[in-house]
């Protein structure tokens, strides 16, 4: 049949054609959608190698090549917001485990009801927005009427403004991150859980294996594809820290630890209005990121032969 | 499943008896972990309960941990008072139900279109959909994109452009090509039914599950997003409840400014200004009840569509 059509190709890519005009139309909103909101911003992005003016439009505006990258790898706070940002990113990444743990844990539960609120209770911080988060976040650590410190006060020990504390902020950070997706992270591996065949965790049983040993030699390598993959996405994501949720935490006091590369994006061109250099700072991150992820990516696919693509 | 659950009962009775001196020790272990886990994800939301209806000035002074207490609606009344939170409300309601229609207009055909092995071009336009996950012009190309696009300071600079997902794009995708039969369509081409017939009133009737699943995905991320608005939005009457919140909550604005205006400072009010500077804190929890209670109210209800989004999604499709 193939053969036959590639004779004849012509004939053949307009017989396909007819055939899918229609679901063109079905896609073409989408496909416009796409091109203007998604792509507009890629061409725009040329602004990076550009010195922009608004009056010139993003074409007329004369070339600079790598000046703006130049200038911020020389920017003498440059390596300060990469540890910055490194250092939230690392410490999230090693929260990583903590949902497989919960969900393995999880998985030993036999009492159906138990099991259903602890997930019902577990995932609902994930509908809280940001702001409320945040917010929730500087109630509780709050010196005077926070419940942190109320716990901290009763086993006897000294009340701390923590949302001052430069050193603090990474951990706060990450761990309300953690709070607020620990749950809701841990249902991919619970899915993945449920398909181990219980056949082979009787057997172990039978065997005489603990329920210790059927974790660790049965579970967690039947779901080793799955934390993998959701790895390297972590992974990837190591550099593109979201400003958003910064920018709520941010206060004067913990501005030296909570710039990042993204929030001095956002501060150089939204506040201080450099667009081309503000640009040029996001191109440069977006790429490293794509490398980041393009490595592990590689290096997966050579050790567990468990790829993105 | 059936047959699952009746072999469990008869295991039950015997069943903490059988277990090892190890096996009986890690099973308390982790049930006292999960349970602990959950009271740690339960208990701020239930201390914004109770210290929303408590007395300002013992929840100013940390007495208030377990227990309402001096049981008040105060700060509830103060904050219904204020203007901007009711006009946050209506605008993200807007914006949600707005946005999500949009979202689903420019979704699901796309998914059911891209679903289709037989369109042509079906790889080359996947791989442009996919490449705007990774890649993007970033912050300021888009601000400069909607500024030419004269879509700054208006409504819909919060819905056009979040149009698309194309993470839940995907996530349908999938769906459509797992769970629909491609009998199903052979019979309706036979019928002589049109591909946009078919879709109309075949998969969209049979897709119920995750039209649900991503039309609330999309709500959320409307409800909850506050950057944008923030960020693309100057006028205040257009702005959604999230930065309002942010206004009070985070940068402390003072949210019973209003409800001081309204009431022409009567010597009632006089007399509690000195109260008052402690109900600020009382109203904020009763602000972080009141904007997530919707969310949290429909959140049981919906909880098995979400879980369901998840699963289809981390299928490789």
């Amino acid at each position: 049949m193939k053969r036959k059509d590639s004779k004849h190709k012509k004939g053949y890519v307009r017989k396909r054609l007819k055939e899918s005009w229609q679901w063109y139309v079905l896609l073409l909103p989408a496909l416009i959608q796409l091109i203007i909101f998604s792509y507009g911003p890629m061409y725009g992005v040329q602004i990076a190698f550009k010195d922009f003016r608004a009056s010139k439009g993003i074409w007329g505006s004369p070339w600079v090549g790598l000046d703006h990258f130049v200038r911020f790898i020389q920017y003498p706070n440059f390596w300060k917001l990469l540890k910055n940002t490194l250092s939230i990113t690392t410490l999230s990444l090693a929260t990583f485990p903590c949902a497989i743990i919960f969900a393995l844990l999880l998985n030993e539960v036999k009492n159906l009801r138990f099991k259903k609120s602890v997930q019902m209770i577990t995932y609902m911080p994930h509908f809280l927005s940001e702001v409320v988060v945040c917010s929730l976040v500087i109630l509780f650590l709050d010196r005077t009427s926070g419940p942190v410190n109320n716990l901290i006060a009763a086993l006897g020990g000294e009340r701390t403004a923590f949302m001052g504390i430069p050193k603090a902020f990474p951990s706060i950070y990450v761990f309300s991150g953690l709070w607020q997706s620990i749950g809701w992270s841990s249902i991919l591996y619970i899915s993945a859980l449920s398909s181990i065949s219980m056949e082979e965790v009787e057997a172990a049983r039978i065997d005489g294996a603990s329920r210790l040993q059927v974790l660790w030699h049965i579970n967690i390598p039947g779901i080793l594809p799955t934390i993998v993959i959701t790895f390297l996405l972590r992974v990837g994501n190591l550099m593109s820290l979201g400003y958003t949720k910064i920018l709520l935490l941010q206060n004067d006091l913990n501005l030296d630890v909570s710039t990042t590369i993204s929030t001095y994006t956002y501060e150089i061109g939204m506040l201080q209005g450099q667009y081309s250099y503000s640009s040029a700072i996001g191109l440069f991150n977006n790429i490293i990121n794509i490398c980041v992820m393009l490595i592990a990516n590689q290096i997966s696919k050579k050790v567990s032969q468990v790829s993105l693509f | 499943m059936m047959k699952r659950k009746k072999s469990e009962t008869i295991h039950k009775k015997s069943r903490w008896s059988n277990y090892s001196r190890s096996d009986k020790i890690f099973l308390i272990a982790v049930y006292a972990i999960l349970i602990s886990l959950t009271l740690i994800c339960l208990y701020p939301l239930y201390f914004t309960v109770i210290a929303s209806v408590s007395d300002a000035h013992s929840v100013y002074r940390g007495e208030v941990n377990l227990f309402p207490k001096g049981f008040t609606m105060a700060a509830y009344e103060l904050v219904f008072q204020n203007k901007s939170i009711w006009r946050g409300y209506g605008n993200t309601l807007f914006y949600t139900i707005a946005g999500t229609a949009y979202n689903m207009f420019l979704t699901l055909p796309a998914a059911y279109a891209l679903s289709k092995k037989r369109m042509y071009g079906r790889g080359v336009l996947t791989v442009l959909f996919l490449i705007t996950m990774y890649f993007g012009g970033g912050l300021i190309p888009s601000y400069i994109l909607y500024t030419n696009l004269n879509l700054i300071n208006t409504r819909w600079v919060l819905i056009i452009p979040a149009g698309l997902s194309v993470y839940n794009m995907i996530v349908t995708r999938i769906y459509f090509q797992n769970n629909i039969p491609e009998t199903l369509y052979e019979a309706a081409r036979i019928d002589g039914a049109s591909e946009f017939s078919i879709f109309f009133k075949i998969v969209l009737q049979l897709s119920g599950p995750i039209i649900a699943v991503i039309a609330l995905y999309y709500a959320v991320e409307h409800w909850s997003s506050y950057f944008s608005a923030m960020v693309y939005i100057r006028d205040t009457k257009l702005q959604p409840l999230q930065v309002v919140l942010r206004n009070i909550l985070i940068l402390n604005e003072s949210a019973y400014q209003d409800a001081l205006q309204a009431s022409d400072a009567t010597a009632e009010t006089i007399e509690n200004a000195a109260k008052q500077a402690y109900m600020a804190l009382t109203m904020k929890f009763s602000l972080v009840f009141i904007a997530s209670a919707p969310m949290l109210a429909i959140y049981p209800f919906v909880q098995k569509f979400f879980v369901k989004g998840i699963m289809i999604g981390s299928l490789k499709g």
